[in-house]
């Protein structure tokens, strides 16, 4: 029995939810809404007599603030009437929680049958709205059709429909069935069975399952067990999904040849092993606080001798293109569960974001199926926010960069640090272990068919076909329950180990676990579903969210269950690990799959992958002498990516947990960004981690080398303005790259491999002559868009992610210009490097030749800027400087407007200094890497200038009393005159309110 | 003596970390306890002198912030509660705390009226959860036990929906004779209470920031003074004026302080 229950705000009271759907309609749709009021509807499916229905209704409804009928509230007067509600299948986070209650007030758990739907009511008004522009509204605004249903009224279809009761529901045909695969037939057949299973193998790969197959021992093994000859279709699935490029990494994996401009040729066995973790391995001869790389779910270095420190970033692009509501939060809550699986599991403390987006006014054609770079902007940062502010975790950096080539996929990057204990319970933390005999448990929430093939999805480019199970929506609230129950019990040593389910669910999560005993039998019987009708390889695979494995101690498990039960979060016992070398598949005690270990992690044939490297000529841009500085100056500032995007970070909580030291936003008026972010680690320490990062996917387009020595040296001089140990500083690189390989689809992969290489080699050269050791990473590799018969590839992007230590918070330096008087100074070359400059961007936008970017990338001197970092940190913890930043987008120009904001203090400048041949336009734009602009008060300026003795440190001015920012270069006349209100104004309109 | 202090946790809630550390900086003698495991054996509530809502996220906010874990409270604990509050007990409520305890009517439990919620904290008027610093007055003639003796400090604001809505006209009036708010939103360059954005962060009425019952031992706030224990927590504590010393403590600490003071003098 279903009943329904309809809220409202109380009569006068504001519904800031309807007037953004006004404003939105106007703004996105140029449609004439004149208003929009809303309504919280919730369908009710118990069994409950009629007095504990009105029970509920009036357990929902607020007594001070709403209103609220079984059945039907009167509508308001309306022209169009939306109702929107989750599809069947769906996460639904609020009828979850409404279920919850209503188990309160019925004091007993809801059956299986049972459950509450949540849905919207909009009741929109203006007479001129057309049904097709109230359409346009339901599906571009209020509901994404992978997700969600909506139905249109009109006012009279309202009066003339009967009350919906309907629950969604998904259809409960399929019985459990397990097919076998036969690959005996050509290699056409081989392919068909690859593309029409979303399996995503070719055909080398396909024909390697087959050898495996056709094995005369694999043979005799899988008659004597009673397996078919062929596989089944969930050892296949569990083969794809483990071959996928998104969990094999194959195209770091593989052999390269590489030819560079002059026809050398060179060859690498796999990326990964020759750069990356090559590079580690040299770097860890000094620095001796690497605990564990690359193994685990994230990277564990030592902080003091109390903890550790876990970190991981990822990437949510595709899922969150789709939609960017649930991919988002998927992405945020989904790499909280990697230090949550790191080690025995770490406690969580800090997330960062950042998005490479289209811009938010792009108003060029949209392919058909892509959604608009705003909408997916505003659904993003909505997904990271709830899903950060939920989960009890502040936001400690962000950054976004726009580009019209991340309208086909936006990349969205989610990040967490966490701290674990040195030892626990007397055991090194971030050892797992795991013996045959323990229990295989899962924690968390119920499986059902959300992300199927999603690990093979995201190593796909989008096509209109993209499969809608492949969107995820998190649930934040389930897994902080997780996480808390998982504390504990770590703390009470109920588990040996840990890993999160994500990409491939069980079948990646069990798949790597065993291997620490050898193996492991499962009943897939015994996995708890949202809804029957799921195939057993579905279960295997489904990528359902807030799932932690575990192996557990068969003695433990009664303390576990009864834990689990005070904690109100399920756990099941799927089987045992065990250590034949093989994982064993049942399903009601039927034996449906047996997976030889050694086939799934070793048996997938390596690539080899062309690149030929030819550097891109880029024109550049008209450049004038006689330019109104202050014009561009501002124009820079107040470019998409330079300008402040406080208006959304404002959404995200930065000081839940009480250890922030300098935040995201600094300066008097808190609104100037900061060169990186200083937290406490323990409340009761001043010992503090520094978090920064560099990205700059602009200069790729001229070489991806220089491009990886800049957003490296970014990272780390910004960890070092901010005061952290130049000694103490890790990095995590994320790759996301367009398709490299060659192919027809791909008639330049060659090129994008070469620059593939190239960001590796440097990766290497820069990583070890600084001595910065990677510590985790990820790469993902398809990110292109065919949507709309159009192909959109993303300019390759590397995000350097940095953490490092400061001694001391309380020594922490900012940006911001302190006192009039405070002497200014550059520590660090400046070069005539313009390439693929913001200021050089900004130009070739004007000049309406956008590509015209072309010209020198900065360069990177790693010893020499290595000599100042050391030097810069023993100044600042001398107490010698009174401010420091770390100049990036838009030089000096742009840093000097920045320091000036930040203390609400001009300047005066004179950079003739600087360099005698340098331009006026790279003495006021030029972003030369490893860079500072420092003040020191005036009694300390003996002092300080012995003290950066031998480095190339030049005194260019002054701080001012009032609110002035005059820069000159070699004259007399400024070049550059604005107040700080011009500045501010510059630096904030553009994302203002947006 | 250290007097022993009740956090509750679970579901969401998520501040439990902070608000233990400010407690026992003050001098109390805290402890953090499950929800589940207080309704289980829901007696343990009269072994502690004060109890503390915190702030976070209790199911998602979803159904209105603090919906449904006042709910659960309300059905599994309230004679508890209604004992622990006429034994003397102080309670603070944090932000979705401040929530619960709206939800549940223990502020500002006008004649007597726990239990009836008599105001609501409803959605900022911009629209949106906001995370900045406000500059709050605590009112001298509130009896609060918690902002005794206290002027006015900087606290952030983390929220989304803190705009104090009363049932009637007549609540507010009845509230505001009775001292039961301690403590409203000013603006920094008038030190006068204000409606306006940023400085009100959600538009409440008569820039009410929080509320106490009237012997002043219940109180709740949308600020978060648990995030304010160090000096270095302030967003502008790096550009001070050169020469002045830190202070040793956040101001935040102030209102745990004055509550083991209370709980000591009692």
């Amino acid at each position: 029995m279903t009943f329904r229950i309809e809220i409202s705000l109380r009569k006068g009271l504001r519904d800031p939810r309807g007037t953004s759907v006004v404003q939105r309609a106007k703004h996105f749709l140029h449609l004439p809404v004149k208003g929009c009021s809303t309504r919280d509807i919730y369908k009710v499916g118990v069994d409950a007599p009629d007095k504990k229905q009105r029970e509920i209704l009036k357990a929902f409804t607020d007594p001070v603030s709403c209103r609220s009928a079984l059945g039907r509230l009167a509508a308001p007067p309306f022209h169009w009437l939306v109702e929107v509600a989750f599809k069947p299948g769906v996460t639904d986070n609020v009828g979850r929680t409404a279920g919850s209650l209503v188990a309160d007030i019925l004091d007993r758990k809801l059956a299986s049958d049972e459950k509450v739907c949540a849905g919207i009511q909009y009741f929109l008004t203006g007479p001129d709205l057309t049904r097709a522009d109230a359409e346009a509204i339901a599906w571009n605004l209020l509901a994404n059709p992978l997700i969600q249903s909506a139905e249109l009224f009109s006012p009279e279809e309202w009066a003339a429909h009967p009350v919906d009761t309907t629950l969604p529901s998904m259809p409960d045909t399929a019985r459990p069935t397990v097919a076998t695969i036969d690959l005996s037939g050509s290699n056409e057949d081989l392919l068909r069975i690859s593309r029409e299973g979303t399996l995503s193998l070719s055909l080398e790969e396909m024909r390697a399952i087959r050898n495996h197959y056709t094995e005369p021992a694999v043979r005799a093994k899988r008659a004597s067990a009673g397996l078919p000859e062929w596989p089944t279709d969930i050892e296949l699935e569990c083969i794809a999904q483990t071959w996928s490029e998104h969990c094999k990494h194959k195209i770091f994996a593989a052999d390269v040849i590489y030819r560079d401009e002059k026809g050398r040729e060179q060859r690498f066995a796999s990326l990964y092993k020759t750069f990356i973790k090559a590079a580690t391995a040299d770097v860890a001869k000094t620095r001796t606080w690497l605990v564990s790389v690359f193994t685990d779910n994230a990277g564990v270095i030592r902080f003091n001798e109390r903890y550790h420190l876990v970190y991981k970033c990822e990437t949510h692009n595709s899922p969150s293109a789709l939609d960017p509501y649930g991919g988002s939060i998927t992405g945020i809550v989904g790499v909280n569960r990697d230090p949550m699986g790191t080690g025995i599991g770490s406690e969580l403390l800090f997330n960062t974001w950042g998005y490479c987006l289209g811009s938010p006014f792009y108003d060029g054609d949209l392919p058909q199926g892509l959604m608009h770079p705003r909408r997916i902007r505003d659904g993003v940062h909505h997904g990271v926010i709830d899903g950060g502010n939920q989960s009890g975790i502040p936001w400690v950096r962000g950054f976004e960069r726009f580009d019209d080539r991340f309208i086909g996929k936006p990349l969205v990057f989610c990040g967490t640090l966490g701290r674990i204990p040195v030892t626990i319970n007397g055991q090194p933390s971030e050892k797992k272990s795991i013996r045959p005999g323990d229990r295989v448990v899962m924690a968390g929430g119920r499986i059902g068919k959300d992300g199927i093939h999603g690990a093979t999805f995201s190593s796909e480019a989008l096509h209109t076909e993209s499969p809608a199970q492949a969107v995820q929506i998190g649930d934040p609230i389930t897994q902080r329950k997780l996480y808390e129950f998982l504390m504990e019990a770590r703390d009470l040593g109920l588990y040996r180990a840990i890993t999160d389910n994500g990409a491939g669910g069980l079948s990646s999560s069990i798949g790597e676990m065993c291997q620490f005993s050898g193996g492991a039998e499962l009943e897939l019987a015994r996995a708890p579903l949202k809804y029957a009708g799921l195939q057993p390889w579905e279960i295997f695979l489904s990528e359902a969210q807030e799932r932690m494995s575990l192996a557990v101690p068969a003695e433990n498990m009664s303390a576990l269950r009864d834990l689990a039960r005070r904690r109100d979060v399920e756990i099941s016992d799927l089987g045992e690990f065990t250590d034949d070398g093989a994982i064993t598949l049942y399903f009601n005690e039927r034996l449906i799959g047996r997976l030889p270990l050694a086939f799934l992690h070793d048996g997938c044939p390596k690539l080899t992958l062309e690149a030929q490297w030819t550097p891109p000529q880029v024109p550049a841009p008209r450049r004038s002498r006689t330019a109104d500085r202050t014009r561009q100056l501002l124009a820079v500032l107040g470019a998409l990516n330079v300008c402040s995007r406080e208006h959304k970070a404002r959404r995200y909580d930065g000081e839940v947990k009480g250890l922030s030291v300098v935040k995201p936003f600094v300066g008097r008026a808190s609104d100037v960004p900061s060169d990186a972010t200083v937290c406490r680690v323990e409340h009761a320490s001043h010992e503090g981690v520094v978090i920064a990062e560099g990205v700059n996917p602009f200069y790729s387009d001229i070489d991806t080398y220089w491009m990886t020595a800049s957003v490296i040296d970014e990272a780390v001089r910004r960890i070092v303005s901010a005061g952290g140990r130049p000694d103490t500083i890790a990095g995590l690189d994320n790759f996301c790259w367009p398709d490299p390989v060659q192919s027809e689809a791909t008639p330049d992969g060659a090129y994008k491999m070469a620059q593939l290489v190239r960001a590796n080699q440097a990766l290497y050269d820069f990583c070890t002559a600084m001595q910065v050791p990677l510590i985790s990473g990820k790469d993902s590799m398809k990110n292109d868009s065919t949507r709309g018969g159009r192909k959109i590839s993303i300019p390759p992007t590397l995000l350097f992610s940095a953490v490092g230590k400061i001694d001391d918070v309380r020594r922490a330096m900012t940006l911001s210009f302190q006192q009039a008087g405070d002497l200014v100074y550059v520590l660090g070359e400046t070069r005539e490097e313009l390439g693929a400059s913001e200021f050089h961007r900004f130009l070739a936008r004007d000049q309406k030749k956008p590509d015209h970017t072309g010209g020198d990338l900065p360069k990177l001197d790693p010893a020499a800027a290595m000599a100042s970092y050391h030097r810069l940190h023993e100044a600042i913890h001398a107490g010698l400087v009174a401010s420091s930043h770390t100049p990036t987008l838009g030089g000096l120009a742009v840093g000097f407007s920045l320091c000036a904001l930040g203390g609400n203090l001009g300047a005066d400048i004179a950079l003739g200094g600087l360099g005698e041949t340098l331009s006026d336009d790279a003495l006021l734009f030029s972003e030369s890497n490893s860079r500072f602009i420092l003040t020191c008060a005036p009694e300390n300026q003996n002092a300080f200038e012995a003290h950066f003795a031998g480095l190339p440190l030049v005194r260019i001015g002054t701080v001012r009393g009032d609110d002035q920012l005059v820069v000159r270069t070699r004259g007399e006349q400024p070049l550059v005159t604005a107040d700080l209100a011009r500045l501010r104004k510059a630096f904030t309109s553009t994302l203002g309110g947006i | 003596m250290n007097p022993p202090i009740l956090i509750i946790t679970g579901y969401g809630l998520n501040c439990e970390a902070e608000s233990k550390f400010a407690w026992e900086q003050a001098g109390g003698k805290p402890d953090l306890l499950h929800v589940n495991d207080l309704l289980a054996a829901p007696d343990r509530l009269h072994r502690y002198a004060a109890l503390m809502f915190i702030g976070g996220f209790s199911f998602g906010d979803h159904m209105t912030s603090g919906h449904v874990f006042a709910h659960r409270l309300r059905h599994h604990l309230q004679d508890e509660l209604a004992t622990f509050i006429e034994d003397g007990g102080l309670i603070l409520g944090v932000c979705n705390g401040f929530q619960i305890m709206t939800k549940l009517g223990l502020v500002p439990g006008l004649g007597g009226e726990s239990f009836k919620p008599s105001v609501a904290l409803i959605q900022n008027d911009c629209g949106a959860f906001q995370n900045f610093w406000v500059r709050v007055r605590f009112e001298a003639n509130s009896p609060c036990v918690f902002t005794k003796g206290l002027d006015a400090m900087d606290l952030p604001i983390r929220h989304g929906e803190g705009k104090l809505l009363p049932r009637e006209k007549e609540t507010l009036d009845a509230l505001e004779a009775a001292g039961c708010v301690p403590c409203r939103y000013i603006d920094p360059a008038t030190g006068a209470p204000t409606q306006d954005f940023p400085h009100n962060p959600n538009g409440s009425v008569n820039a009410i920031a929080g509320l106490c019952d009237p012997s002043g031992r219940i109180f709740g706030l949308m600020p978060h003074p648990e995030a304010f224990l160090f000096p270095e927590q302030h967003p502008q504590w790096h550009v001070r004026p050169r020469g002045t010393p830190a202070p040793a403590r956040g101001a935040g600490l102030k209102l745990f302080e004055n509550a083991v003071t209370h709980l000591r003098e009692a």
